[in-house]
């Protein structure tokens, strides 16, 4: 895969390319032979050897965007997938930003949402322009001309054109703003399921991800350095001591240089920096709270919800309503740390010379990665040159470019290009975890059963604090908060709890603990669906209400929740009999523009604590389908990480530092373990929403809601450990 | 100077005997295909073929693999069954750990061309997928299955 392509080099080729200029006040399509210095976001490139070359801005991290957005674009245009498209990696370019997001960044499910309209019209725009440069040169009227799979042809004189063919006349024309678009019924591949592009090369062993950058794939690496790093322990540690000499004396060793993230240890060769950094025999001084365990962070954040929080929002009286309701319910909730463990360990190669810096990598957020390596260069950001690869797995971690800096400093000091590689220890234990939360609900019901008030207080460790504070509002994140709260008008769309309560309040408190987080898969919406869908399943309990009629009963209004509801109910059999012992839980949720509600089939074997999922039903609106097969696979996807979450995961801490290292302690889901899953996507013309992370958040509130079913015991807290399980068992 | 027999061809490298022969793949010969994921042989990701069976490059030495037919997934045969089924099925999404996937289904089912679930499940619950293919890894198995039989025929 080509990387990237400089403005220079397109220059070069000739032939009609429309790209989107994107504005902080919208976006408006041009025409690159229009104005010489401009850099679109999204290309769309015809030539005329006929082949029509997108280059995305996105990353692919397995979501299938460079396949799902290129479809957008050659749907509209008419152009023939087979024959004439090639998809190429974007570089980073100002113009790439996402309309919505304001960064050229892979996070937030955004690349759909945030792009299917701009790219229709790019798409119908060079449609638009191809068929007028063929008018043109019949002298016929436009309306006789209709473009089909790359040709333009005029039926009643049966002549045609290609687009390559046409490319040099259209590109002299004025790009139309508003292209007709093409009506549904009309389209080619949108909504039909199309082969991801990038499934071959990667089953042949030949895709190149960060990891895999080096002299020989890339012009330019001769005399490479591969390094890591010896990195602290504890939070706030620094080196007291190290043998810098017995490092540098390991064949292959290179450089031994501190540097603020680590002692770095530069070499010729992978194992000779693993055996150098080895060699260094680091002292760490304790760090700035040596005391902090899991049990120290519990107890510190479930003491934060006895502490009056920031205001989020308020609406009637919540503390009046339930003080005043028939039936009142309050549960405490923890959601622990969780570590992303993408299968493809941090890495990041960079290549920083007098008038230019090269960075290689996997990454979710080029603009990130542009502004720190301009930063430590001093270079302009147009000599910054960002080269996507693909991302081994991504789950949001990839967009704090954090491993960016260490490859720029170390090439920048050294004079080489430099690989700096994250061992999977420090992959975990120096990652930035999903972000831990306690919460404190109260509920109010009326004689009927209604919910008339809820009362939610939540303690989170702050996402934006560390590394921006100027986004914590009044002592709010909110960031931590999506899936319970998010400000009006929020680009994330609708990441709020959905329910219709006439008294709401919530308040937050930010966690006084120096652990890094950061958004990971679905950020927020996890740890807050599932306190509300756990607390809702309590709430019809006390009402003496089926779980499912409950729901709808406070979603009247909410048409898309309703119809996924109901939705998911028919299809998993909802109130029908299930087998002896084995228990059924339901639960919805919304974010990022989509609906979704998953219904959970499992067991639970009493005397180990042991959960077996049998099954789960998913029902989803997402508004229209670009590519239904890989929307499929995201929410399975998204289902089988939130059950590895819901039933295995949690970061353990000891020493002030985090503890867990590797697969052998930090426990991840596997085959056996994987329930049947159905998925049934609910026929919508609604607003387009997101996919990557909507599998996520339902999930673990659906199975803590069947074993309540099947054991009466109310478990507010994942993981859902044989541990944790038999406790609540004994206690019950 | 060691000398590794991989993918058929004869290469002679410059380490010393306890590095794991991951490494010696990946920076030494530039095979790129076969990955990382924990060094310490849980993940699967590293997988090739060694005579035939599948190992954890991570977790064994160039000195163990020296003399012995080294097989990755460059090396696995581009009309493989399980290659094939991977794209019918689009069984990859990030794709990172398929090519030890892939390794590990191909000597499971060249010892068992018809595996039954259990043994499938012996086999496979050796490696991690993070996006959680793994629904979709069964149905490539099952592909991969079929067109082997066929093939036989």
């Amino acid at each position: 895969m080509n990387p990237t392509i400089s403005r220079r080099s397109f220059l070069k080729i000739t032939g009609l390319t429309i790209g989107v200029s994107v504005t902080p006040f919208g976006y408006s399509l041009l025409n690159a032979a229009e104005k010489k210095d401009f850099n679109p976001n999204v290309w769309l490139h015809i030539t005329s050897d006929n082949k029509v070359t997108m280059y995305i801005g996105n990353s692919e991290m397995g979501q299938g965007v460079l396949t799902a957005q290129s479809m957008i674009i050659a749907d509209e245009l008419e152009a023939d997938w087979k024959k004439q498209v090639q998809i190429r990696q974007g570089g980073a370019n100002n113009a790439y930003k996402s309309p919505i997001l304001g960064a050229q960044i892979t996070v937030g499910s955004a690349s759909i949402r945030g792009f299917y309209e701009p790219l229709r019209k790019a798409g119908a725009a060079g449609r638009a322009m191809l068929v007028k440069a063929a008018a043109e040169t019949w002298k016929v009227p436009e309306s006789e001309c209709k473009a089909v799979l790359g040709t333009v042809k005029h039926e009643k004189s049966k002549r045609s054109l290609t687009y390559g063919q046409l490319c040099e006349k259209a590109s002299k024309l004025e790009v139309p703003q508003n292209p007709p678009l093409k009506n549904e019924s009309e389209f080619r591949y949108m909504g039909k399921p199309m082969p991801r592009v990038d499934v071959p090369e990667k089953v042949r062993g030949k895709a190149v991800y960060g990891i895999d950058v080096n002299d020989g794939n890339v012009k330019g690496l001769e005399g490479m350095l591969y390094a890591v790093l010896a990195r602290p322990p504890a939070y706030g540690a620094k080196p007291a001591s190290f043998d810098q000499a017995a490092a540098e004396k390991v064949k292959g060793v290179v450089k031994v240089m501190p540097i603020p993230m680590g002692i770095a240890v530069c070499a010729t060769s992978t194992d000779a920096a693993l055996k150098g950094k080895d060699a260094l025999k680091v002292q760490w001084d304790k760090g700035v709270l040596p005391d902090m365990d899991n049990a120290y962070v519990e107890k510190l954040m479930m003491a934060d919800l006895d502490k009056p929080g920031a205001k989020v929002h308020e609406a009637g009286d919540a503390k009046k309503a339930i003080s005043e309701a028939a039936k009142k319910v309050e549960a405490d909730y923890y959601v622990p740390c969780v570590a992303h463990a993408t299968m493809e360990p941090l890495n990041c190669t960079a290549h920083v010379q007098s008038d230019r810096c090269d960075v290689w990598g996997s990454n979710q957020n080029q603009t990130l990665c542009q502004d720190m390596a301009a930063g430590i260069t001093k270079l302009p950001p147009d000599k910054i040159h960002i080269h996507t690869t693909f991302l081994g797995c991504g789950l949001g971690r990839r967009g704090f470019t954090d491993f960016v800096p260490e490859a720029v400093i170390l090439s920048k000091a050294l004079g080489k290009p430099v690989k700096v590689m994250w061992t999977r220890e420090d992959d975990i234990k120096h990652d930035r975890f999903r972000a831990p939360m306690t919460h404190r609900i109260q509920g109010g019901l009326d004689a009927q059963g209604q919910l008339v008030g809820w009362s939610h207080k939540t303690s989170a460790i702050s996402i934006m604090k560390p590394i921006n504070p100027n986004a914590i509002k009044n002592g709010v994140d909110y960031y931590c908060l999506w899936g319970l709260w998010d400000v009006d008008n929020s680009p994330h769309w609708n990441n709020r709890i959905q329910y219709e309560i006439p008294n709401l309040y919530i308040e937050m408190l930010m966690a006084d603990l120096p652990i890094l987080c950061w958004p990971w898969r679905a950020v927020q919406n996890g740890p807050n669906a599932f306190p509300i869908e756990c607390f809702i399943d309590e709430l019809a309990h006390a009402a003496g209400k089926d779980p499912l009629e409950f729901r709808l009963q406070n979603l009247k209004n909410n048409k898309r929740a309703t119809r996924v509801l109901q939705t998911v109910a028919e299809k998993a059999g909802w109130g029908k009999p299930i087998p002896a012992g084995q228990g059924r839980g339901i639960a919805q949720h919304a974010c990022f523009g989509t609906w979704t509600a998953q219904v959970a089939d499992l067991s639970v074997d009493k005397t180990t604590g042991k959960i077996k999922v049998h099954k789960v039903v998913a029902a989803v609106d997402c508004g229209p389908v670009v590519n239904p097969g890989p929307l499929v696979e995201q929410i399975e996807s998204g289902i089988t990480i939130a059950l590895s979450t819901a039933l295995k995961e949690e970061v353990k801490f000891a020493k002030g530092g985090a503890a867990s290292t590797n697969f052998d302690q930090y426990h991840i889901i596997r085959m056996s373990e994987v329930p049947e899953i159905e998925v049934h996507m609910v026929k919508s013309t609604d607003k387009i929403g997101g996919i990557g992370e909507l599998g996520v958040p339902a999930l673990a509130p659906a199975v803590a809601n069947a074993v309540f079913n099947a054991t009466g015991a109310r478990i507010r807290r994942i993981p859902l450990t044989p541990e944790i399980v038999l406790a609540a068992l004994k206690s019950k | 100077m060691i000398s590794l027999n991989v993918n058929g061809k004869n290469y002679a490298v410059d380490v010393s005997d306890d590095v794991p022969l991951l490494w010696v793949l990946r920076d030494h010969l530039k095979l790129m295909g076969t990955k990382y994921g924990c060094g310490i042989g849980e993940c699967g990701s590293c997988t090739v073929h060694i005579n035939g069976k599948a190992e954890r490059s991570c977790a064994i030495s160039v000195k163990e693999a020296k003399g012995k037919k080294i097989t990755t997934i460059e090396g696995l045969p581009e009309n493989h069954p399980v290659k094939k089924a991977w794209i019918q099925e689009q069984v990859v999404q990030c794709g990172y750990c398929q090519p030890g996937v892939m390794m590990q289904v191909a000597a499971l089912l060249s010892e068992k061309p018809a595996p039954t679930a259990d043994q499938i499940i012996s086999k496979m619950d050796d490696v991690i997928c993070r996006c959680g293919t793994y629904l979709r890894m069964k149905k490539g198995i099952k592909t991969a299955v079929q067109m082997t039989r066929k093939e036989g025929k």
